[in-house]
């Protein structure tokens, strides 16, 4: 039994992955969702359930001054690059929002006045549903370990996935093409980008393709909108055909989407030609993404 | 005045009403920023369209050995709190992605045999827009680290005149550099159940850094999720609505500036101007934390 690893991004926020996320799981039938958007998660409102226990995630640490050791010489507003220490009046005072925990205040203290506390970065959850489990994570407001807190709701995705024999994993991911993406990217068999028709996201499509072609990352793309402007869409067509990536379906504007959403229910219970399209991006995505050995030695795309 | 435009949610129309507010503010003579701070992904440069005069390389300091070898004691591996060195028998192997750029492994080293080198992340551009300073940082594709860059954008500022900080999604350090930066944020949404999420999650953001949040409704009329509770309730007042306009998409789908084209956007951006004048005089930089 294989189980293999497709990831949803898109560069540009708000092009429609987590909608199409959603209907790509109901097509599947079954499969382990894992909402890797984990500072704004939203896959949970369109995959209905009763979580699991609350699991707390942990990375990090924040410095803490005790007090009664501290001399206020200074020392460590001097070392520390985050600007996390300050003085109020005499005493010393941590930003726990600007302090990254290195430790570097620590060494530099002569009176060993610096303690670490464990940093509470957020809390993730097991939410079984109609095609399978949920995995999905809220991380704490402000917190820097998005990227870590993505690795770490891959690693129970893949793990619940073998343990229950799933055949599919579905990866959720955040906008962007920074660190959480690159974690959400990491390791995946296949990729699907979801674009519109407007210049930002093609230009952010550019983006994407570059970094899943550094990933080696075989990649399809989805054109969300595609009818929403009359004859925008040909300039993102040639875009995708100079990238090299393969147009895998094209989903029409369909104001009941954010209707249905509103209701709980999956883009693919709007409108006939939606679902229809949606049924055509699955089929093609497994056939085109999906049909080769798992992690990465497909038959028929060798990267973007 | 530095006002960040701000969403939890991506593609709710922060950089439509950020460039859009930097032209009208232009238009009345007002000294204006605007500020590409989505740097995994900077798209106000398709609707401005500015002139770049020039391009900063941003980089961090990441340590590398100067000398061949060590004693392979593994202190500074040990002291990395992101794990970004790995001590081999005579070297240590620095993973420059995980590196946070503290400089504790230096202080730690007691051969002395590791120094600081410039990694680049990306490049500040800088230029105009007709009458509006343009900044915008750009990560380069395949660096992870967004928050350096964004930290270069703010210390770019100048007090003079009003700045737009076009902020990323998401809640995390890119986006709450950005909003750090400003004296308000102005909050763009969407009447959809992920728009009023997000948004709670932005104005808890905004509450945790201790800044003033102003709401703008988006897309009104697609997506009938009610919106108002969640405005009161957070003490965040709607000051204006824009109404789902195919003017406004087809704008976007070629990258022109919609205000000539769109009515309700031309309205939303009359009452946003309006309120932030209304708070002008008791919004200036010095009563913030």
């Amino acid at each position: 039994m294989k189980t293999r690893q497709l990831a949803v991004l898109s560069g540009k926020g708000g092009t429609g992955k987590t909608s199409l996320v959603a209907s790509l799981a109901a097509l599947a039938g079954r499969a382990v969702v894992v909402d890797c958007d984990v500072d704004a998660a939203n896959l949970a409102l369109l995959m209905p359930g009763s979580d699991g226990p609350t699991e707390s995630f942990y990375a990090g640490r924040r410095a803490r001054i005790l007090e009664e050791r501290c001399a206020a010489c200074g020392r460590c507003t001097e070392v520390c690059r985050f600007g996390a220490l300050t003085f109020q009046g005499s005493r010393l005072v941590v930003d726990r929002l600007a302090c990254e925990g290195c430790g570097a205040c620590a060494h530099a203290c002569p009176n060993a006045a610096v303690a670490y506390d464990d940093n509470l970065a957020g809390d993730w959850w097991v939410r079984p549903v109609a095609e399978g489990l949920l995995v999905h994570a809220r991380l704490g407001i402000a917190q820097d370990n998005s990227g870590k807190l993505v690795a770490s709701l891959r690693k129970t995705g893949r793990e619940l996935a073998e343990r229950d024999g799933y055949e599919l994993v579905l990866v959720d991911g955040p906008p962007g093409i920074g660190c959480p993406v690159h974690a959400a990217l990491s390791g995946v068999d296949a990729l699907l980008v979801v674009t519109e028709p407007t210049v930002a996201a093609e230009h952010d499509l550019r983006r994407i393709v570059g970094l899943a072609a550094r990933f080696e990352v075989p990649t399809g793309v989805v054109i969300n909108k595609h009818d929403l402007v009359p004859g925008a869409c040909e300039r993102l067509e040639r875009s995708c055909a100079e990238l090299k990536v393969p147009i895998l379906g094209r989903i029409p504007f369909d104001p009941l989407v954010p209707e249905r959403a509103s209701r709980g229910r999956p883009a693919l219970a709007a409108s006939a030609g939606t679902a229809e399209a949606l049924a055509d991006v699955w089929s093609r995505a497994q056939e085109k993404l999906l049909s080769g050995e798992p992690n990465g030695s497909n038959p028929h795309l060798t990267g973007a | 005045m530095k006002i960040a435009v701000a969403s939890g949610k991506g593609g709710t129309g922060k950089t439509l009403i950020a460039t859009h507010l930097a032209w009208a503010l232009a238009r009345a003579g007002e000294p204006v920023t605007y500020v590409d701070a989505d740097v995994e992904a900077p798209n106000g440069h398709l609707f401005l369209r500015p002139e770049i005069a020039e391009e900063r390389p941003v980089s961090v300091a990441v340590p590398a050995m100067v000398r061949p070898t060590c004693a392979g004691c593994g202190d500074c591996a040990r002291a990395c709190a992101f794990h970004a060195m790995l001590a081999a028998k005579d070297r240590v192997i620095v993973l420059p992605e995980l590196c946070h750029s503290c400089g504790l492994c230096l202080e730690i080293c007691p051969e002395r045999v590791l120094e600081e080198r410039p990694r680049r992340l990306g490049v500040v551009c800088e230029g105009r827009a007709g009458p509006i300073r343009f900044l915008s940082g750009v990560l380069d594709v395949g660096e992870a680290r967004a928050t350096p860059l964004i930290s270069a954008l703010a210390s770019s500022l100048s007090a003079e005149g009003t700045t737009i900080i076009d902020a990323p999604p998401g809640t995390s350090c890119p986006a709450m550099e950005a909003v750090r930066a400003a004296d308000l944020v102005v909050l763009v949404t969407e009447p959809t159940p992920f728009g009023l999420h997000d948004f709670e999650l932005a104005v808890q953001m905004c509450r945790a850094l201790g800044k003033r949040a102003y709401a703008v409704l988006n897309r009104v009329g697609l997506g009938q999720t009610p919106m108002d509770e969640a405005f009161a309730r957070h003490g965040t007042p709607l000051v204006a609505s824009i109404g789902f306009d195919a003017a406004i998409s087809a704008a976007s789908a070629e990258g022109r500036m919609a205000d000539e084209s769109s009515e309700t956007l031309k309205k939303g951006l009359l009452e946003l101007l309006l309120r932030l004048g209304e708070d002008w005089q008791s919004l200036s930089p010095a009563v913030n934390p």
